[in-house]
């Protein structure tokens, strides 16, 4: 194995046009680390999230499951998108897709609109298209606010 | 490790039965399992636990089965066979 070499910024702007997620259910804004052995990357959850206006009403709480589908944007699908463009290319992973196969995630503290917040996935495996990783996101003062393993398939879309 | 000099499939499959069964929804396909069980179709595991499988496989003989090798696993006996190479060569190499 090669000693892992982070990504240059412009190759990180290559892979964020990649990642197929697009509003209202796109929940990372930049990356900031990627290599093959673990992804970092950022999130603003902003004050007219459409799913604020039912969670609560007059009460908004980012919900678990978008916390989940934001530690995997960030900490599963970029990085799957890197290594699986390892393999091939860039342009054979457009093609194709990586569904979310299963999750184990735990939540800490709660995350309201305007928060931002800091998401890293380490890479546990990528097998025959399959990734697995150990996510955790963080806020900016480093305080964890929910953390698990996420598992998925990289599938021809 | 000079223990398996001729590799008993019927104990790898024994071993193999094992690591699948927690993967296994529907124990009753369990008791009917041959050879020619397909391992993705015929016990109903999704592709990406197939991946868990084979991660358990390596774990539970110690073998690692690189991704062409993995690719010839449609069927428990493909399984068994693969298995039985890689330990083959494993002993091999430890002579």
């Amino acid at each position: 194995m090669n000693s892992p070499k982070l990504l240059s910024d412009s190759q990180l702007k290559t892979i964020l046009e990649v990642i197929p997620q697009t509003f209202p259910f796109r929940f990372i804004d930049e990356l900031l680390e990627l290599d093959e052995h673990h992804a970092k990357g950022v999130y603003r959850f902003k004050n007219d999230e459409y799913f604020y206006q039912g969670h609560f009403k007059n009460n908004p709480i980012t919900p678990g499951v978008i916390l989940t589908e934001t530690m995997a944007q960030i900490g599963l699908i970029s990085l799957g998108i890197y290594l699986e463009s390892l393999k091939t290319s860039l342009e054979e992973v457009k093609k194709k897709a990586i569904l979310f196969t299963r999750a184990e995630v735990e939540f800490v503290k709660v995350v309201l609109p305007g928060d931002r917040v800091i998401v890293e996935g380490k890479l546990i495996h990528f097998r025959l298209g399959n990734i697995k990783s150990n996510v955790e996101m963080r806020n900016e003062n480093g305080e964890l606010l929910c953390s698990g393993i996420l598992t998925g398939q990289c599938v021809k879309a | 490790m000079a223990e398996t000099n001729k590799t008993d499939k019927t104990s790898i499959q024994a071993k193999v039965l094992e690591v699948i069964r927690p993967y296994v929804k529907d124990e009753t396909v369990l008791s009917s399992l041959t050879g020619q069980t397909d391992i993705i179709k015929d016990l109903k595991i999704n592709s990406a636990r197939f991946v868990d499988i084979l991660l358990d496989i390596e774990d539970a003989f110690e073998i690692a089965i690189d991704d062409s090798s993995a690719a010839k696993i449609i069927t428990v006996e493909d399984a068994i066979n693969v298995i039985s190479d890689k330990l083959a060569l494993k002993n091999e190499g430890a002579k």
